[in-house]
């Protein structure tokens, strides 16, 4: 399928949806709305709502605290798990003592954290990065300590003969590995680092688009609920983007998906 | 046949062990598979390889070559027997062999060319330098067009070929070969082992080279050596190859001196393929 057909078949589906959305919430059948407004809204309603944040600017505070909360969670949460993956690969006794706990933590719904972070970090960023920071570092946690631990063992006797010695064995072996499983978890991480962020808001804050949504539905205003959503949404797409870039440039050197050779 | 075997034997033997490159003296290898069992993969090995000397490894799947290439690379150790390489006594990783390993061992995440020039910037060779004699070596094995490939993007053969290169750029004074050609088809195995014979008479290493395939044996090497099937295999036999040199592979192959001594090999390699057969098919 050509680029164009995919694009136009992505935007007819969404024109769909919306035109089905649209009539079904205004036009009775059978002298019935299926779907009540006071419900769903309706495509107008949100997306006037929607110009209006934009027109009136009040959007980007929320959108920017999100981002700005998002990325702190996303960087911080990849540094520790780096690092502590490293640390646990390396140390196979050091992962044996914390296994346990390891396993007890990343079981916690992370949800139940959210009110505690509250209470010792404010309603401020940092306790929406703090939970963000609690789903991004398992998973790149895990990855990275994957990417270490599954290093072929051919490779790395083969690096042992080059010369190398255990710096350069971390630099030139270990490391990319363990970034290329981190790069293949990359869009699950982001996208934690949002959900935690959001979640956040929801449960308490003062700005963000999970507060923007927690104070629409606090009235009762579903247009505002759907278009928090449509927003988080658009947001979302835009900077899995930007990942999906920056990981094409990282991963140049890995086979595209399907022409995989043995 | 025993006789050219006898002989052969002897004649290492009196090489005094200063000179050889390789001294395998009674190497027993046994892996622990379980926490009592032990399975015993080589039984008192002993092979003797001269400075310069090319020596092929012959014998039955899984009777133990890689496992004596390993052995020889202090990337295993032996339960038993000594390994001296050139007189020293071999106690860690062996830094004088380069090694070409059986399985895919180029960086995935190294363009050819980086993959090759490694092996230098490991030593401190400037990156410049190291990418600049990497490029010689490329050109060397035919890669010159493709030294900003990914292995990924590189054909089994030509990924070879780099893997060559990043080996011998070190100048190891030992290679280490294990079934290199492998996966390649005829004809790019008369290329692949003409281009080998061409850059080790330009150099001559002592090789300790793994195939299975007999033919090759004998047109690329000094000595072939016979494994027996495992398990616990041991080295049956040690045949000098009388065909001078500089040889081409496919002009080599219709030499009668070839046939004979295919001939007699084959005799004794036979019952032992069969053999190892017959074990792996009961396990
Ligand atoms: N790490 C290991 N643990 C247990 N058994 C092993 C290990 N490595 C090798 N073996 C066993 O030792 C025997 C010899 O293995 P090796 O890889 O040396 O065979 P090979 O002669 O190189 O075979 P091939 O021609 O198929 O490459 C085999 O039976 C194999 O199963
Ligand atoms: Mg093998």
């Amino acid at each position: 399928m050509s680029r164009i057909n995919l694009l136009l078949l992505q935007v007819l589906v969404a024109v769909v949806s919306i035109a089905l959305w649209h009539v079904l919430t205004t036009y009775p059948i059978f002298g019935k709305l299926l779907l009540p407004p006071f419900f769903f809204s309706n495509p107008v309603d949100v997306a006037a709502q929607i110009v209006a944040w934009f027109s009136s600017g009040v959007i980007w505070k929320h959108l920017w605290v999100t981002l700005i909360e998002s990325i702190l969670a996303f960087v911080l949460g990849s540094i520790g798990g780096v690092l502590v993956g490293f640390w646990f690969a390396r140390q196979p006794r050091v992962a044996a003592v914390f296994d346990p706990y390891v396993k007890m933590v990343n079981a916690l719904p992370r949800v139940v954290l959210a009110p505690i972070f509250a209470l010792w970090l404010g309603l401020g960023i940092w306790s929406k990065v703090a939970l963000g920071f609690t789903l991004v570092f398992f998973i790149v946690f895990f990855n990275v300590y994957q990417g270490v631990k599954e290093v072929s063992p051919t490779v790395l006797a083969n690096a042992r003969m080059l010369g190398m010695s255990e710096r350069q064995l971390m630099r030139h072996v270990y490391w990319p590995s363990a970034l290329s499983w981190m790069f293949s978890s990359l869009h699950t991480a982001v996208g934690f680092a949002v959900v935690g962020a959001v979640v956040g808001e929801y449960l308490g804050a003062a700005a963000g688009l999970g507060y923007l949504i927690q104070q629409a539905e606090g009235v009762f205003d579903v247009a505002g609920v759907f278009a928090g959503m449509f927003v988080l949404a658009a947001f979302v797409i835009v900077i899995d983007t930007v990942v999906s870039l920056i990981e094409k440039r990282l991963l140049i050197w890995r086979p595209a998906v399907g022409d995989a050779r043995p | 046949m025993a006789e050219n075997a006898a002989v052969a034997a002897s004649n290492t033997q009196n090489a005094r062990a200063s000179d050889a490159a390789i001294v395998l003296d009674d190497v027993v290898v046994a892996f622990r598979l379980a926490d009592d069992v032990v399975y015993t993969a080589v039984e008192r090995a002993t092979l003797h390889v001269a400075d310069g000397e090319f020596v092929a490894i012959v014998g039955p799947t899984g009777c133990g070559k890689s496992t004596l290439l390993n052995v020889t690379a202090g990337l295993v150790t032996p339960a038993a027997g000594a390994v001296n390489i050139f007189g020293n006594s071999l106690s860690s990783l062996n830094r004088q062999a380069g090694y070409l390993f059986q399985a895919d061992a180029l960086f995935p995440w190294k363009t050819a060319l980086e993959n090759v020039a490694i092996g230098l910037e490991t030593s401190g060779t400037p990156v410049t330098d190291a990418r600049a004699r990497a490029r010689e070596w490329l050109a060397r094995v035919g890669l010159e067009a493709f030294a900003d490939r990914y292995p990924h993007m590189l054909s089994g053969g030509q990924r070879k070929r780099v893997g060559l290169a990043q080996v011998l750029i070190r100048d190891p004074k030992i290679l280490l070969m294990d079934e290199p050609f492998g996966p390649l088809d005829a004809q790019t195995r008369q290329i692949m082992g003409n281009l080998l014979l061409d850059l080790w008479t330009a150099d001559r290493k002592a090789v300790l080279f793994v195939t299975h395939d007999l033919e090759e044996a004998i047109a690329l090497s000094d000595r072939v050596v016979i494994m027996s099937a495992g398990p616990a295999a041991r080295i049956i036999g040690d045949w000098r190859v009388p065909l001078t040199r500089p040889r081409d592979i496919s002009e080599v192959k219709l030499d009668p001196a070839f046939h004979e001594l295919h001939h007699d090999i084959w005799q004794k390699l036979k019952a032992e393929v069969l053999k190892g057969y017959a074990w792996s098919e009961r396990v």
